[in-house]
C-alpha cells in the first residue's frame, strides 16, 4: 500500500531524512520508534503532504485497494505529486501530534465540509444531513469523545488528551485507507490511551494499513504493532516484529545506536 | 442647470451655483429656518473646503480624487426599478424604507403597526410637513467638512423616533439605492431619535442597481440616544465599485444609554466610515463593531472618535479587516477621556488579515486621557492566514479555497457574533461567505 524508496527531505540547509526505506501492506501496523528528534514528525509531515519540506531525493508510492476490489496494483500513486488535499482524498490520514487549533471553525461544519469534497472526489453525492449525523454520533461513542466537543471550534480550548481523541474520531469518521499516527499516546494517561487503542483496533482491517508513530513502548501494549523500526537521525537503523519494541524498551536507543556504528 | 461644469474650479465654487438652484427649486417650499441652516452649513463648507491629504484625519483617503469628476448635486430623476425587493430586506415583517439616489422610493412600507407615537418616515415629507418643529431642534449642522456640506445638500433620509418607554420589536430597514446613467453627489441624512427608556434596531443596506456612472454618496446620521435607550444601527455597504460613499454617524448619548452599531462593508468599495459618539452621561455603553473584505482597487477607511465625557461608561471596538488584490485598509480609533470621566472602559482592537502582498492595512489607535482612573487599551494585529491551519485542514481533504474560506468566515464571525439581530446574521453570513467565494 505504501512504498517509501531511499527518501531524503528537510528543509533548506538541514538534511532531517536520510534515505528512509519502507514498504507497509494493507492490513499491517507499522511502529516507527526512535529518540527525539530522529525524524519521526518530519517523515509523517512529508506523507501527508506538508510543502514546508523540501523532497531532495527518493519516491513514496501509495497504492490504495481500489474500491470495487480489482487489485491494489491498478491504482498506484505518486504521494509526491499530489496536494494535500489530494492524499487525504485518496485515503491517507494524518493524526498530528500537535493538533492545531482554529478558533472559530467547528468540529462539525469542518468535517463535513472534508467528508464532502472527499465523496466529490470519489464522484459520490454529498451525504445525507441526518446520515453524517448518525455517524458522527457512532464515531463519537468510539473513542469517547463528549458531544459538546464536536460541536466546539475545531481543537480549541481541549485538553491535550481530547486533542488527540478528537483526532482520532477524525479519523474513524474519514475512514481512511492509510493511517498516521504521530505520538497519539503522548500526553495521554492510561485510561485516554486505552481508549484511542480501542477506537484504533476498532478500525484494523484487512483492507486497511498503519503507521504508528511512537516514541513509547506502552501504546503498543495496546495496538500490537506487525513490524517495529527504529528510526534514527533520518535512518532506519532497525527493523524487527513486536518484541524490538520490549527489547528497546528494556535497554534504550542507545544500545542500538552502538551497535549500528560497530 | 445644464452649464458646462469646470472641474478645474475648487468644489465650492463649482457647487455655488447648484447650491443656489437648489434653493431656489428643490428646497424652495421648505421653512425658512431650515434654509438658513443650509447656507450657514454651505458658508463653512465653503470656507473649508474639501479635506485635503495633509489633513492627518485624512492622510490615506484622498477625497478630492472622488470629487474630481463631473458630478452634479442638482437631479431628481424618477427611476422606475423592477427589483424584488422581498430578497433586498433582511427581515419580513419589518418597516421597510427604500431610498433611491437619495430620495424616498413609493414601494417603501411603512404600514407595519406601529406602537403610538412612533414615527418611522422621511425626513423631506413625514419630517418637514409633519414635524417641522422637532426637526428644527434635532437638525444640526456640526461634524466635519463633508457632514457641513451634507448639512447643505440633504435630500432625504429617514427620520425615526421612538417616544418614551417604547421598546420597538420590528426592526426598522432603510435600503439605499444608488442608481443611473448621470454622476451625482447624492447628499443622504438620517434622524433617528430614542426617547427615554426606548430600544429600536434599524438596518440600512446600500446596494447599487443598474448604475452606469461615478456616483459620490456623502451621507451624514444623527443619532440622539436618550436615558436609558437602547439603539442598535446597523450599517451594510453593499455598493458596487462606481459608488464613493462618505458616511458619517454622531451620536449623543444619555445616562444609562446603549449603542451597537455595526459597519459590514462587502461591496467593491470606495468608502470613508465616520463615527463620532460623545457619551455624555453616566453608565453609558457604546459597541462599534466593523468588518470589511476588500479586493481588487477597493479603499476602506473606518474612522472612530469615542469621547467620553462622564464617569463609569464603558466603549468597546472591534474592527476586523481581510484585504485582498491592491486593496488598502484604514483603522483609525480614537478615545478621548476627560477629566471627569473617572473609571472609564475603553477597549479598542483592530484585525486584519492580507491575502495579497500588494493589499495595505493602517491602522492608528490615538488614545487622549485626561483622567487617572481608566481601563484604556487597544491592540491591533495584521498577518496571514495561519499556514499551519491550513495544512491541518487540507490534509483532511479540504480544498485550499475551502479551508481558506472556512479559516476567513471565522476570522469575520467575530463581528458577525456582535449583532443581536438573528435573522441579520444569517443574511451577513450567506453574504459573507459569497462574497469570499468571490
Ligand atoms: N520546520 C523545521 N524547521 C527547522 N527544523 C526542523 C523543522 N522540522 C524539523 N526540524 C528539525 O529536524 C529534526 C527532526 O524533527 P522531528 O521530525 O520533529 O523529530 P521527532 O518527531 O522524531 O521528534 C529536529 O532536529 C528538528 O529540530
Ligand atoms: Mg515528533
Amino acid at each position: 500500500m505504501l512504498s517509501i524508496k531511499n527518501l531524503r527531505a528537510g528543509i533548506p540547509g538541514n538534511e532531517i531524512l536520510k534515505g528512509i526505506n519502507l514498504e507497509v501492506k494493507a492490513g499491517e501496523v507499522h511502529a516507527i520508534m526512535g529518540p527525539n528528534g530522529s525524524g519521526k514528525s518530519t517523515l509523517s509531515s512529508v506523507l501527508a503532504g506538508k510543502e514546508n519540506y523540501q523532497v531532495t531525493e527518493g519516491e513514496i508510492w501509495f497504492s490504495p485497494p481500489s474500491p470495487r476490489g480489482e487489485g491494489s496494483g491498478m491504482r498506484r500513486k505518486n504521494l509526491l505529486e499530489m496536494s494535500p488535499e489530494e492524499r487525504a482524498r485518496e485515503g491517507v490520514f494524518l493524526a498530528f501530534q500537535y493538533p492545531v487549533e482554529i478558533p472559530g471553525v467547528s468540529n462539525i461544519n469542518f468535517l463535513k465540509t472534508a467528508i464532502n469534497e472527499i465523496r466529490l472526489h470519489r464522484k459520490q453525492p454529498p451525504m445525507e444531513t441526518k446520515d453524517f449525523l448518525k455517524l458522527i454520533k457512532e464515531k463519537q461513542a468510539l473513542v469517547e469523545l463528549q458531544g459538546t466537543l464536536a460541536n466546539r471550534s475545531v481543537n480549541e480550548g481541549f485538553s491535550g488528551g481530547e486533542k488527540k481523541r478528537n483526532e482520532i474520531f477524525q479519523m474513524a469518521v474519514l475512514e481512511p485507507t492509510l493511517c498516521i499516527l504521530d505520538e497519539t499516546d503522548s500526553g495521554l494517561d492510561i485510561d485516554a490511551l486505552r481508549i484511542v487503542a480501542n477506537g484504533v483496533n476498532k478500525l484494523r482491517s484487512k483492507d486497511r494499513a498503519f503507521v504508528v508513530i511512537t516514541h513509547y513502548q506502552r501504546l503498543l501494549d495496546h495496538i500490537i504493532p506487525d513490524f517495529v523500526h527504529v528510526l534514527s537521525n533520518g535512518k532506519i537503523i532497525k527493523s524487527g516484529g513486536k518484541e524490538l519494541a520490549l527489547e528497546l524498551e528494556a535497554k534504550g536507543y542507545d544500545w542500538i545506536k552502538e551497535k549500528d556504528q560497530t | 442647470m445644464n452649464a458646462v461644469i469646470d472641474t478645474s474650479a475648487t468644489v465650492p465654487a463649482r457647487l455655488e451655483g447648484e447650491f443656489k438652484t437648489l434653493l431656489a427649486k428643490t428646497f424652495s417650499s421648505e421653512p425658512e429656518w431650515l434654509k438658513e441652516k443650509r447656507k450657514a452649513a454651505f458658508d463653512s463648507f465653503c470656507k473649508a473646503s474639501l479635506p485635503t491629504r495633509k489633513n492627518e484625519e485624512y492622510k490615506y483617503t484622498d477625497v478630492k480624487k472622488v470629487f474630481s469628476g463631473e458630478f452634479t448635486s442638482v437631479y431628481n430623476e424618477a427611476h422606475k426599478l423592477s427589483l424584488d425587493f422581498e430578497k433586498l430586506f433582511v427581515e419580513k415583517n419589518s418597516v421597510k424604507l427604500i431610498f433611491v439616489n437619495g430620495w424616498l422610493h413609493k414601494d417603501s412600507t411603512l404600514s407595519a403597526k406601529l406602537p403610538k407615537g412612533v414615527i418611522v418616515g422621511n425626513l423631506a415629507t413625514d419630517g418637514l410637513l409633519i414635524h417641522s418643529g422637532f426637526l428644527k431642534k434635532y437638525l444640526r449642522n456640526d461634524g466635519d467638512t463633508l457632514s457641513r456640506l451634507n448639512a447643505a445638500l440633504w435630500t432625504d433620509g429617514a427620520f425615526i423616533y421612538i417616544p418614551e418607554n417604547v421598546q420597538l420589536e420590528t426592526p426598522i430597514e432603510i435600503l439605499h439605492i444608488s442608481t443611473g446613467k448621470k454622476e451625482i453627489l447624492a447628499s443622504f441624512r438620517h434622524l433617528i431619535v430614542a426617547g427615554k427608556n426606548s430600544s429600536v434596531s434599524v438596518i440600512e443596506n446600500n446596494i447599487s442597481v443598474d448604475l452606469h456612472s461615478h456616483v459620490i454618496v456623502n451621507f451624514h446620521t444623527d443619532i440622539f440616544s436618550g436615558e436609558d435607550s437602547k439603539i442598535q444601527f446597523y450599517r451594510l455597504q453593499n455598493d458596487c465599485k462606481m459608488v464613493s460613499q462618505i458616511t458619517s454617524i454622531n451620536v449623543l448619548q444619555e445616562k444609562n444609554s446603549r449603542f451597537d452599531t455595526n459597519t459590514i462593508t462587502l461591496g467593491r468599495a470606495w468608502a470613508r466610515n465616520n463615527l463620532n459618539i460623545a457619551l455624555n452621561g453616566e453608565n453609558c455603553e457604546s459597541h462599534l463593531n466593523g468588518l470589511f473584505i476588500t479586493n481588487g482597487n477597493d479603499h476602506v477607511d473606518n474612522h472612530t472618535f469615542i469621547r467620553h465625557n462622564k464617569p463609569n461608561c464603558r466603549s468597546n471596538q472591534l474592527y476586523k479587516g481581510i484585504l485582498d488584490g491592491r486593496s488598502t485598509g484604514i483603522f483609525n480609533g480614537k478615545i478621548f477621556v476627560e477629566r471627569d470621566a473617572q473609571k472609564t472602559n475603553a477597549y479598542q482592537s483592530s484585525k486584519n488579515i492580507l491575502l495579497s502582498d500588494a493589499a495595505a492595512i493602517n491602522t492608528k489607535p490615538q488614545l487622549e486621557i485626561y483622567a487617572d482612573d481608566v481601563k484604556c487599551s487597544h491592540g491591533s494585529t495584521t498577518g496571514q492566514l495561519n499556514e499551519e491551519a491550513m495544512f491541518y485542514l487540507r490534509s483532511r481533504g479540504l480544498s485550499e479555497d475551502s479551508a481558506r474560506n472556512l479559516l476567513l468566515f471565522a476570522f469575520a464571525g467575530d463581528v458577525i457574533e456582535k449583532i443581536q439581530n438573528e435573522p441579520l446574521k444569517i443574511y451577513l453570513e450567506e453574504l459573507i461567505s459569497q462574497r469570499l467565494r468571490k
